[in-house]
This record gives C-alpha cells, sequence and structure tokens, in this order.
C-alpha cells in the first residue's frame, strides 16, 4: 500500500534559525493509521506537524532537503490550498481559531472559500455538524458553547473538505478532563467511521491512550527516536528518558516492582492483565510505603465565608461560597468552565465586589481594601503572560510595581535582583523581554508580582496550554516558592497538576463549592467526579485491580512516593 | 461595558434585511444627504432615521457613547467653521442680515446661522442611519454585503473580522487594565488626566502582544481551509432580496433622486437660499 504521508531522509530549517529543527526524519504514515506524535517541547512535533499540512514553508519560511511526499506528490510541488484538501488540521486553541461568527458560518469557511453553491453548503453543513453532535447549536455564537463543542465545530470544519488525514494538535490542551476523555472517543469514532487516517500531536500520553492507538512517533531534539506500538512503548524507559510522563499506573506498578511486558496489554487499565503475583506485589507495596505525613496545623490566610456573586447581567455565578485557605498550603480551585473558578479570583483581587459574604485576610475584612492594597497581600498572576508585560525590559517589568509605589531606585533594584535570582532570571536581567521563551515570560510574570512581596499568589492556569517539560518547569519553580513559604493558590482543570502538587483542592461546579478535601480523596469519589467533570484516575481501578480496597488511600500513598522519588531524581 | 462599534441583536424587521440592500440604501442615502443643503429636506431625512430606529428597537442607551461622540465632533467642527470663516455664510447666499456685532470680521448674521443649521441637520441626517446600519448588520452579513457591492473579499472579511473581534479587545483591555492596576497602576478618577492617559498607554505593550498573538493563530486557521484560493468565494448567509431590501434600496434611490431634484428644479442650486 502507498503510503498517505512519506518523509524520506527529511530535515528542516526554519528562515529565522541557525540550526535546523528536523534533521533525518524517515517516516511513512499509511492510510487508515492512527498516529500519536509525543515527544518534549522543542523536540520538532510541531513542526514536523507544521510540514505536514504546509503551514511550514508557505506560513512560516524556510527550507527543507530530503523527500516530503503527500499521497504521493512531492510536496515541494503543491501549494498550502491542495494540501488542506489532503490534510485536515484542528489547531490547539479553538476559540482562537474560530473564523466564523456563528457555527454554521465557522464550519462553513471551507466551503465558502472554494464556491460551493448556498444550498448545497447548508445541506453539508447540517449533515457534518450533527456527524460531530453540534447539530442543534448551528446559530450559536462561540461564546455560547463550551470549550468542546468549539473543538466538535473545528473538527467539523476540517471534515467538510473529506479530507484524508485528521490531524490534532494537542487536542486535549484546553479542555477538562472529561470533556477531553469524550474528545479522544469522538476522534476515534470519526477515525473508524471514516476510516481516514487520524495523526494526534500531543504529551499527554495517558489521556490518549483512553483508545486505541495504532503507532506511537517519539520525537527528541528533532529527530524521530522511536516508531513502536503502545505497549512496547510502554515497557521501554524512553519515556522517562525524554520527559514524558507515564501512564499513573504504569509509575505505580513500576515502583511495585512489576515488570511489565506487551504480554500484559499495558495500554489500558481496562486490558491490563495482572497475574496473582504481580496483584500481591502492588499491594505488598501500598501495605510497605509510609502514609503521607499530616500537614501541620497553621493560621489562616485567606478566610471566604458566605460569598455570594452575581453579575450585572443577573448571571449567578458563585452562591454560598466558605473556604480557607492556610499558610503554606498549596490549594487548587478546581471545575469545569463557567464552574465560578475565575469569578472567585476576581472577588479575592477586589475587581468584583461580592454581593454577600466577607473575604478577609489574616483575620482582616478585606471589604474595604482597594484592588492596589489587596495586591500587596495576594498577588495575581493573569494565565497569558503576554497579557501582563508591559515594560520593554525585564528589569522595568520586574520593578513596575514598587516604582509605581514610590520606592527608591536603589530600593527597587534591590529587590528587583533578589526576586530575579529567585525565579532564575538573573541572566537575563538587561535583556528585553520579547527575546525570552513562554516558560520565562511566565515567570517574569510571577517575578513582577513578587517583587511586592505578597504573602500569597494566586495563578490563573499556570500551565495552560504547555507541554509537560515547561509544566514540570513553573510548577516545579511555584513548588520552590511554596517551600520558602509563599501560600499558593491555583486555577485549574488539569487534574494531574492538583493531584501531583496540590495539599488540598476546591472543586466548584455551577457556581458553588461541592468539596474542599485533599487531591487524592476529590479524585477517588464516583459521584463528585461526575458532577464536577473530573475523571477517575487509573489509579483508582489499579487499586480495585489488585483487590485494594481503599483507593483513596493508595492514590494518596502513590502520590507522596512519587513526589518524593522525582524530587530525589533532580 | 460601553458599546462602540458593534452588532446588537433584536429581532425586528431592520435586522431581518439583507447587509447589502441596508448598504446600498446608506450609500444612496448618505450621497443624497451630504449633497444637500436644503435644511427641510435633511431635517426629513433625520425625521425618517427616527422612525426607521424605532422599528429597529435599538435604544438611544444602546449607542449612546457614538452618540455623544458625534455630538462633541459636531459641536468641535462648528465652532472650527464660526473661527475660520464667520462670513461663510454671506459668502453662500450673498446677503447679509446681522443680528449681532461681536468684533472685526466676526459678527451673527442669519446666513451664517442657516449654514451651522445645515452642517447640524447633515449630522443629524447621516450619522444615526450609520450607526443603525452598523447595530443592526452582524459582522459576516456586513463582509457578504461589500463583497456583493464589489469590494473584494479579502478586504471586505478584513473589516468583519476586525469588527468582530472589537468586543474581545475591549474585553481583554478591561482584564489588563485590571491587572496594571493591582500593581500599582492608578487609572481611577483620583489620578490626574495626564497621569491616566500615561497609565492607559502601558496597556498597549500588552494589548498589541495578546492581539499579534491573535492575528497569528487566525491567519493560519484561515489559510489552512482554503481562504485566498480562488478569485471569489460564496457565503453560507448569502439571501436573496426580499421586498423589505427592494423597498429599502427603492427609499436610498428616492432620496438621491429628491436631492438631486430640489438642487436642479427648486433650489437651482445645492444650497437653500430664503434669503433672496
Amino acid at each position: 500500500m502507498e503510503p498517505v504521508i512519506s518523509f524520506k531522509n527529511f530535515g528542516f530549517k526554519y528562515t529565522v534559525q541557525k540550526e535546523p529543527t528536523l534533521y533525518d526524519i524517515d517516516l511513512d504514515i499509511f492510510p487508515g493509521q492512527k498516529v500519536l506524535i509525543a515527544g518534549p517541547s522543542g523536540c520538532g512535533k510541531s513542526t514536523l506537524a507544521s510540514c505536514i499540512n504546509g503551514l511550514a514553508p508557505f506560513s512560516y519560511s524556510g527550507e527543507y532537503t530530503g523527500s516530503l511526499k503527500i499521497k504521493g506528490v512531492e510536496a515541494r510541488d503543491s501549494d498550502i490550498f491542495s494540501r488542506s484538501k489532503v490534510i485536515g488540521t484542528v489547531l490547539q486553541d479553538s476559540d482562537a481559531q474560530f473564523v466564523g461568527l456563528t457555527v454554521a458560518e465557522d464550519i462553513a469557511f471551507a466551503l465558502e472559500n472554494d464556491e460551493v453553491l448556498v444550498d448545497e453548503m447548508r445541506r453539508i453543513v447540517a449533515e457534518t455538524a450533527a456527524s460531530v453532535g453540534v447539530g442543534t447549536h448551528l446559530s450559536h455564537a462561540p461564546h455560547e458553547i463550551s470549550g468542546g463543542q468549539k473543538q466538535r465545530v473545528s473538527l467539523a470544519g476540517v471534515l467538510v473538505d473529506d479530507v484524508d488525514v485528521l490531524m490534532f494538535d494537542e487536542p486535549l490542551a484546553n479542555l477538562d478532563p472529561a470533556t477531553g476523555e469524550s474528545a479522544i472517543e469522538l476522534i476515534d469514532e470519526i477515525g473508524r467511521k471514516s476510516g481516514k487516517t487520524v495523526i494526534i500531536i500531543e504529551h499527554r500520553l495517558e489521556d490518549v491512550l483512553h483508545r486505541d492507538i495504532d503507532r506511537v512517533v517519539l520525537m527528541d531534539d528533532g529527530r524521530i527516536i522511536a516508531d513502536m506500538s503502545p505497549a512496547e512503548l510502554l515497557c521501554s524507559d524512553l519515556l522517562i528518558k525524554t520527559g514524558i510522563r507515564e501512564p499513573l499506573y504504569i509509575t505505580a506498578l513500576k515502583y511495585a516492582g512489576v515488570s511489565v511486558t506487551p504480554e500484559m496489554q499495558p495500554a489500558h487499565i481496562e486490558t491490563l492483565i495482572l497475574n496473582e503475583a504481580d496483584k500481591a506485589r502492588v499491594r505488598e507495596w501500598f501495605y510497605r510505603v509510609e502514609k503521607p505525613a499530616a500537614a501541620p496545623e497553621a493560621e489562616t490566610m485567606l478566610g471566604v465565608s458566605g460569598l455570594s456573586f452575581a453579575y450585572s447581567n443577573g448571571h449567578q455565578a458563585l452562591s454560598g461560597i466558605s473556604f480557607g485557605v492556610k499558610r503554606g498550603e498549596m490549594t487548587a480551585i478546581a471545575g469545569r468552565n463557567g464552574a465560578g473558578k475565575s469569578t472567585m479570583c476576581k472577588l479575592i483581587c477586589g475587581f468584583e465586589k461580592q454581593q454577600e459574604g466577607t473575604i478577609s485576610f489574616l483575620g482582616e475584612d478585606t471589604a474595604e481594601l482597594s484592588i492596589k492594597e489587596r495586591a500587596e497581600h495576594i498577588g495575581y498572576v493573569m494565565q497569558n503572560p503576554n497579557q501582563m508585560i508591559s515594560k520593554v525590559f525585564i528589569k522595568d517589568e520586574v520593578g513596575l510595581g514598587l516604582v509605581l509605589r514610590g520606592k527608591p531606585q536603589e530600593e527597587v533594584d534591590r529587590a528587583v535582583e533578589k526576586v530575579l535570582d529567585i525565579c532564575n532570571l538573573s541572566p537575563f536581567v538587561e535583556w528585553p523581554v520579547s527575546a525570552l521563551s513562554y516558560g520565562q515570560k511566565k515567570r517574569v510574570t510571577i517575578a513582577s508580582i513578587l517583587s511586592l512581596e505578597p504573602e500569597m499568589i494566586m495563578l490563573d492556569e499556570p500551565t495552560a496550554g504547555q507541554d509537560f517539560r515547561r509544566y514540570t518547569e513553573i510548577m516545579e519553580f511555584l513548588v520552590e516558592l511554596n517551600r520558602s513559604g509563599i501560600t499558593v493558590l491555583l486555577i485549574t482543570h488539569d487534574m494531574h497538576l492538583m493531584l501531583e502538587y496540590c495539599d488540598r483542592a476546591l472543586v466548584f461546579s455551577e457556581g458553588r463549592l461541592l468539596a474542599d478535601d485533599t487531591p487524592a480523596a476529590v479524585l477517588s469519589d464516583p459521584d463528585l467526579i461526575k458532577r464536577a467533570n473530573l475523571k477517575k484516575t487509573s489509579l483508582y481501578d489499579l487499586s480495585r485491580i489488585c483487590g485494594i480496597d481503599d483507593p483513596r488511600e493508595f492514590t494518596a500513598r502513590f502520590i507522596d512516593f512519587d513526589r518524593k522519588a522525582r524530587r530525589g531524581h533532580d | 461595558m460601553t458599546n462602540l462599534f458593534n452588532y446588537i441583536d433584536r429581532p425586528s424587521p431592520v435586522h431581518r434585511m439583507t447587509g447589502a440592500a441596508k448598504l446600498v440604501c446608506l450609500l444612496l442615502w448618505s450621497f443624497g444627504a451630504m449633497s444637500s443643503f436644503d435644511p427641510r429636506f435633511l431635517f426629513a431625512l433625520f425625521v425618517l432615521a427616527v422612525v426607521l430606529f424605532k422599528i429597529s428597537k435599538i435604544k438611544v442607551k444602546d449607542i449612546s457613547f457614538m452618540l455623544w461622540f458625534t455630538f462633541v465632533f459636531c459641536m468641535l467642527n462648528n465652532l472650527l467653521i464660526y473661527l475660520f470663516s464667520p462670513q461663510h455664510g454671506t459668502e453662500i447666499y450673498g446677503t447679509a442680515h446681522e443680528i449681532l456685532h461681536i468684533a472685526g470680521r466676526y459678527n451673527i448674521t442669519q446666513e451664517q446661522l442657516l449654514y451651522h443649521l445645515n452642517v447640524i441637520l447633515k449630522y443629524l441626517a447621516t450619522i444615526p442611519i450609520v450607526l443603525l446600519f452598523v447595530t443592526t448588520t452582524d459582522p459576516s452579513e456586513f463582509a457578504a454585503s461589500l463583497n456583493r457591492i464589489g469590494v473584494s473579499y479579502k478586504i471586505s472579511y478584513a473589516v468583519a473580522l476586525a469588527l468582530r473581534y472589537i468586543p474581545d479587545i475591549q474585553r481583554e483591555y478591561h482584564d489588563i487594565t485590571l491587572s496594571l492596576q493591582a500593581r500599582g497602576v492608578e487609572l481611577s478618577k483620583k489620578a490626574s488626566l495626564v497621569n491616566r492617559l500615561k497609565s492607559a498607554s502601558q496597556t498597549l505593550i500588552p494589548l498589541i502582544l495578546s492581539s499579534m498573538d491573535r492575528i497569528e493563530i487566525i491567519s493560519n486557521a484561515m489559510e489552512l481551509r482554503s481562504f485566498g484560493k480562488n478569485k471569489k468565494r460564496t457565503w453560507y448567509r448569502h439571501r436573496a432580496f426580499s421586498a423589505w431590501d427592494y423597498g429599502a434600496m427603492i427609499l436610498g434611490l428616492v432620496i438621491l433622486l429628491v436631492s438631486v431634484a430640489l438642487a436642479a428644479f427648486v433650489n437651482h442650486g445645492r444650497y437653500y437660499n430664503p434669503f433672496v
């Protein structure tokens, strides 16, 4: 059979860069295959995807060596438009790529550009929308539908072209766990029904493996380092080497001393076969590892009591919220989009004023404090660093808050130096912000907040859209800050983040606080998981398989052990 | 949030008309109003615009910001006309009925007042209808209608996208100012106007940076879906003209014809001159 995509001795170099981004790529993808391309950030997987869909070199200029054939046609000889008839791409940010003003128009966009007549177009749009489950939302505007629905609309937008290959760029990046799971199911279903080739670029291996994958192409440093079945990959040590997260149950099995082999069908927890000896090993490990130490008692730093808030349009965003955050804690506010997480943040910062209830800081009511005064106690870091950085040079950016508070220059310089040191940004003091990577910019925004010496910082989706390496980099940095005594409050819909890093999770749903417990407990409560659009962890299933009747304790011990093991590595 | 230049979705006959017909009507209406200096005619157009507003269910409150802006601009325009040419009316109408003498060439004549009345009425006859068009035509319909009257679809789409992103950028601006306020930038009325302007300029860099991100993503998304491939494109929202649409275009034509007829047969020139 002819491969639909064929790389031979392929290399790619962007015009603006000195060194090539891709080297020696040899890869054949055959019709009907379902391929996962994984790898750490900067490994070249996005460039590989751009070469496949034509964004490189048509949009991002560059040159390539070797050969790339799409359906037998040398890529050099085609243009981006004819390419888009073969390769349909669903980009990462389904919000920003929404071109049309309504769902129907967005789906119709490619048809419009191909001059399809209106009646024909309406028919195709209606059929395609129905096939991905957004048939009843045709007249909705983008802000009226959820993130998962937007992604379905994007998918429909490429399906109207009857492409041969569907390519998904980080499809899970902006979705809550339950929605991500159904996205993977939908991709699988569409792929099966249509027989199209499916390429998924994603680093959340465990979540993608929720449905079968034929091959995993693993990349590192611009090269393909592995091209094998998921089962083989999970049994190797390549994931750990490249810094990709293994599925949690695989890690747990390895900790317990079980050697994972392809015969155990390890790609899904549902298909995993464990013999009695293996189960006994897991049980034994569970009883052997020490219990996580209980957190020491500390004073309440942030106290929220009886809080209710409605927007001026009448939308009741929060009702009856009460909780406390203790000094030194790292706490997650979790829940799906629209659950009230961001509103909670705005109220704490004083951007909005609650109608009922109080927010107190170290026992003092904050009602009379201005935005600026609150910021001296609780720093707020927005999701997108580009929205926060208003100075050209790092030094000025980090010192801005102090300068505006009228501090003398020497004091500002001293504080900036100290904060940059804490944030590992000292080498860049004189740099312009624009020269930094995304992760570094994020640290600059955190530094600019830390310069005011708040006792607590609050971060909105600190790792959104980041791959595992950058994610780890950002989170480990926050852990360090937390250890140095700063209380951290995170808004997230990333379950791994709260499981791995947070002491406590506040779960919001539809404006109410559903739970206030440890992440391990939250993620072992099937009822809560369902109501808050979360997903149970594979550890839950693993403990059941091994006959451990306390999945919550199993999860807690695993997390504690895992944290220690990983910190030990560093 | 203040409404700048946005589509306001309300069920009304004006909303239901196709964008192209409204645009044709708007253009004819504007030509008619621009070329005439007959206060009777301009006033009639103003009354007609008010009636159309009533039909469209767009309220004064929805467009209050733009109305204020127009008002200030109109007053400034009048003031400047008077300062630079206080005898403009006399030059046009050929007579001078002085009401009040101020100093030098600055006096107030009936002719000058009539001229200013005409200028004000021109604003009243055109601005409401422009606002009506903008608030009752959604951006994609607007793009389609520009394209239908002959503007290239790439330009049409760019205009529509810009209109569409205004609310998003407003929201982003709002978020950015809040985070800057938290860091100590004073944007409230406590600070002087100069300081506030200086502080507001701090939002520019983040606003531009995040808009650049947005532009890159949207242009990639558009290109990947064949935007710009052909010379023409079709529009999902394309609709055939209805009776209302023909009515609107005929109305526009009638306005232009009346304007021309007034100039040709009644006023013998663009100006209505009651002084001779």
